[in-house]
């Protein structure tokens, strides 16, 4: 791991490892001078992402992420609930992110991690902002019933780029979304008909035959980016975001309009010259991640 | 560029500013900010000895805790506090310090808009008042987008919702310096023109992004300037009182 440093100082008669723990600012630029990471991957490349897609048996939609070793496990759950009388025929998304004690060793049991609520938060108002789903189709009957999706995102690893893979693994499990199918009763309750053949039974039709599949329009994707004087590093990992500590998340969508731009201070600042690489790397991902997803899902069509 | 705005300002005024410093006496730096009706508090507690658990001891460091005007605070707030933090710790020289703490307190007294851009500049002013070592002031303006794709500036709530899209732009305030013009650029752009924190909500083009970002460029001039001009001015007073 790591290439040999071959300049005076400490650093050749050190080995790699141990100059890399006593210096890590030092031995990451030694690097970056040669346009490598320490994990041999060039600065604009981000780490191999996979994706499963039904992952979670008992939820209506679930994906399993990785991006490198960060790993998230996202599922939603629908639930039917009366609409707010402000807007009776529209649904309701309730997104939470989870970071339990086993995803990081900063994160210890009993505290919760400040990271989490943050990273909700933002994962809400991209998602919403987007307008990927478009609320009116979660309505079963408009002022009565809609649809509540809750979606949960558990981080499984956390190496860095949690908002990436986070913003990823929901969308996917967006994709794999299954909408249960519901009849109104004779009260005019709304009940879930259960899927194991009694629907001879059932006098009432189901209200939602045809809507089993939200259409999503506009997916967001999203990369960060370390800014570190004027190396722009792609998708990096914990130790790259505890050593360097300026970070640009950049959301784009599938027509590649701006999202979010969200840089949270940071020593280094980003000029407009920044601004555009940044923009320019996330939309090569953006083309990267639409693959992917694309092939997650017509795999899960043919099975 | 017809864009109406309900209180008739056009689009690139801002709000009144209001800015006092040294109002709280148990505070080791206090300062309230207003934009308009929008209105925060900030105070400045420390340094205090030793840092929180998971911060570099050596440096220092900051802490935010956002009060809100009423009830508990939730994730937009804890966001907030994480925005504010890195944001003051950004401009902030962490190295002088070490292993301290310093608390700021953002207490919310009215909210009509751009609060987070006014609790910024509220926090950098209480930073200055508590006498924190810092590389340079920050100014924080709030860009909106409206659905004809023009821009206006430092919104007001109701102004902020009917909009397709907002951005809260934190810039470095200009430099006044004794160096010749020239070696103030970075990349062919000035200093103040990089962006300390961006956040932005709701859709929009890389193009009006762009042209959000040079708005508000120009408006954090203005802005620093007052700043600049509200610090100097109680400079004799702080002195008098102690």
């Amino acid at each position: 791991m790591g290439l040999p440093n071959v300049s005076g100082d400490l650093s050749a008669e050190m080995e790699v490892d141990a100059f890399r723990r006593l210096f890590p600012l030092r031995f990451y630029e030694r690097h970056l001078a040669d346009s490598i990471r320490p994990d041999a991957r060039p600065l604009g490349r981000a780490r191999d992402t996979t994706m499963a897609l039904g992952a979670v048996a008992s939820a209506d939609g679930s994906a399993l992420t990785k991006i490198g070793s960060t790993t998230m496990l996202a599922a939603i759950k629908m639930e039917v609930m009366t609409p707010s009388t402000d807007s009776p025929d529209e649904g309701c998304i309730a997104i939470d992110f989870h970071m339990p004690p086993i995803c990081s060793p900063i994160v210890r049991p009993g505290r919760p991690a400040e990271a989490a609520p943050v990273v909700s938060k933002q994962l809400s108002d991209t998602i919403l902002s987007s307008g990927m789903i478009d609320l009116k189709e979660l309505s079963l009957v408009s002022g009565k019933a809609a649809w509540m999706a809750y979606l949960d995102i558990y981080c499984l690893d956390a190496d860095g780029a949690l908002f990436d893979c986070a913003l990823l693994s929901a969308v996917a499990a967006f994709s794999n979304l299954q909408i249960p199918v519901v009849s109104l009763n004779d009260d005019g309750k709304i009940v879930v008909v259960s899927e194991e053949g009694e629907e001879g039974k059932l006098e009432k039709e189901p209200v939602n035959k045809e809507k089993r599949k939200l259409t999503l329009r506009s997916l967001p994707f999203s990369l960060t980016c370390i800014l570190h004087k004027n190396y722009i590093l792609a998708d990096p990992t914990a130790e790259e975001e505890s050593i360097m500590e300026t970070l640009v998340t950049v959301v784009l969508d599938s027509s590649s309009r701006l999202v979010s731009f969200y840089k949270p201070g940071g020593p280094v600042l980003a000029y407009t010259s920044a601004v555009q690489d940044c923009v320019a790397l996330t939309r090569q991902r953006v083309k990267e991640l639409q693959k992917i997803l694309d092939e997650a899902v017509s795999g899960m069509e043919i099975d | 560029m017809e864009i109406d705005r309900d209180d008739g300002r056009t689009p690139n005024q801002l709000r009144p500013l209001a800015c006092s410093r040294n109002i709280l006496h148990r505070a080791h730096g206090s300062a309230s900010w207003s934009q308009g009706d929008t209105k925060v508090l900030a105070a400045v507690y420390g340094p205090k000895a030793g840092t929180k658990k998971n911060e570099n001891p050596e440096k220092a460091c900051i802490e935010v805790i956002w009060k809100p005007k009423t009830g508990q605070i939730g994730k937009l707030e804890k966001e907030y506090e994480m925005i504010l933090k890195r944001t003051l710790q950004s401009i902030s020289i962490l190295t002088i310090n070490r292993n301290t703490t310093t608390s700021v307190i953002i207490q919310v007294v009215h909210d009509d808009g751009s609060l987070l851009t006014c609790a910024i500049n509220a926090a950098c002013a209480a930073l200055v008042d508590a006498g924190i070592p810092m590389k340079h002031l920050a100014v924080a303006i709030c860009c909106c987008l409206t659905e004809g794709g023009y821009v206006i500036l430092d919104p007001t709530k109701l102004e902020e919702q009917k909009m397709k899209g907002f951005a809260y732009l934190v810039f470095p305030n200009s430099i006044h310096s004794v160096l010749p013009e020239g070696s103030l650029l970075v990349e062919g752009e000035a200093v103040e023109h990089g962006i300390i924190t961006s956040v932005t909500h709701g859709l929009m083009s890389v193009e009006e992004y762009l042209n959000c970002l040079e708005r508000g460029r120009a408006a954090s001039a203005k802005l620093s300037d007052f700043l600049r001009k509200s610090i100097k001015l109680q400079l004799p007073t702080d002195s008098f009182k102690s």
